[in-house]
């Protein structure tokens, strides 16, 4: 059993270590180092939830394969992504850029918190001085209160 | 004032929720990518045609409005739109014109003679360049063309008659006569 596990983990991890397959590989590793890393940030269009670099679809071999004809070519890694996003749109990259469509979807999630710890705050602060000491008794009521407390008393 | 910020976390809930409703309304296909090239330039292309006919450049194209359909004879929804298609190529006023997506030439060759050829004309794309110039993710996709050059509709899946009715006709027609 054990070494049947063994047997699928070593598998597992082969089919995600050569999805790159070895014929696309650039001889030169250091730019084929560079297309590694940016394939892992492009969204395969087939699959959508998949890099090109991890993807088997054909479409993300070809546009690996493109990439690395790129960068081969002597394209900078952003000249190489904009040839994608020229194409395919900002919906190639897996993460989306910072710009003012994107605002809510960067800031939003600050924002909220932000508004909800000065809500939270405001609640705190109010409540502490609502239950700060309150008045000291009048005269009046210390006199009222002496009778009562004599009252009880056997 | 004060009420007002108490209603805040209500009104961004609101927000927040008619977000959801739309984006998750019956009907949309959160698949379906918008085109990066609507309203720019379509993107050069020059290719071989079928045996014994002529190839297909973009140049070509020019100075009327076009339709162009990525298809390929491996693709099952591309059968699926093929009656859609033919119907189309019944109308003189639409110029029809296919490319063939990563197909053989003899099995595209084949497909067509079986379900009939709509097409103008064909250029092939084996290689699956021009796809990926027009930003084509999977076949069938259809592109109008204006008289200019420049993308103006990408619809992406198989068309249907009701495709066609809605948003194909009325964009022809408006573009002819522009």
């Amino acid at each position: 059993m054990r070494t049947l596990l063994a047997l699928a983990f070593l598998i597992s991890l082969g089919s995600v270590a050569f999805a790159v397959e070895p014929n696309e590989r650039l001889a030169d590793p250091a730019l084929e180092a560079r297309a590694r890393a940016l394939s892992g940030q492009l969204r395969c269009l087939v699959c959508q939830n998949e890099s090109i670099d991890e993807s088997g679809a054909p479409l993300a071999h070809d546009l690996r394969v493109l990439l690395r004809e790129r960068i081969a070519a002597g394209d900078s890694d952003a000249q190489a992504v904009k040839f994608l996003t020229d194409r395919y749109g900002d919906f190639v990259l897996l993460k989306p850029p910072v710009e003012p469509a994107t605002y809510v979807l960067w800031f939003g999630p600050i924002g909220v918190l932000v508004i909800a710890a000065g809500g939270g705050l405001v609640y705190l602060r109010r409540r502490k001085t609502l239950a700060l000491a309150p008045a000291p008794l009048t005269d009046a009521e210390k006199k009222r209160l002496e009778g009562l407390m004599r009252e009880s008393e056997p | 004032m004060r009420r007002l910020l108490y209603l805040l976390p209500v009104l961004l809930f609101v927000a927040v929720a008619a977000y959801f409703v739309l984006a998750l309304r019956p009907g949309r296909d959160p698949q379906l990518l918008p085109s990066a090239l609507i309203d720019k330039p379509a993107p050069s292309f020059t290719l071989a045609g079928l045996a014994g006919s002529d190839g297909l450049r973009l140049d070509a194209l020019k100075g009327q409005v076009t339709l162009v359909n990525f298809f390929a004879s491996w693709c099952e929804p591309c059968r699926d739109e093929h009656p859609v298609l033919m119907q189309i190529a019944k109308d003189p006023q639409i110029a029809l014109y296919g490319i063939a997506y990563k197909d053989k030439p003899d099995d595209a060759q084949q497909f067509l003679k079986r379900l009939g050829d709509p097409y103008r004309r064909i250029g092939l794309d084996e290689s699956g360049r021009t796809a990926i110039d027009f930003g084509v993710y999977g076949v069938p996709e259809t592109y109008v063309i204006d008289k200019e050059g420049r993308i103006r509709l990408r619809h992406v899946g198989p068309l249907t008659e009701a495709d066609v009715a809605r948003e194909l006709l009325p964009l022809l027609k408006e573009l002819a006569h522009s």
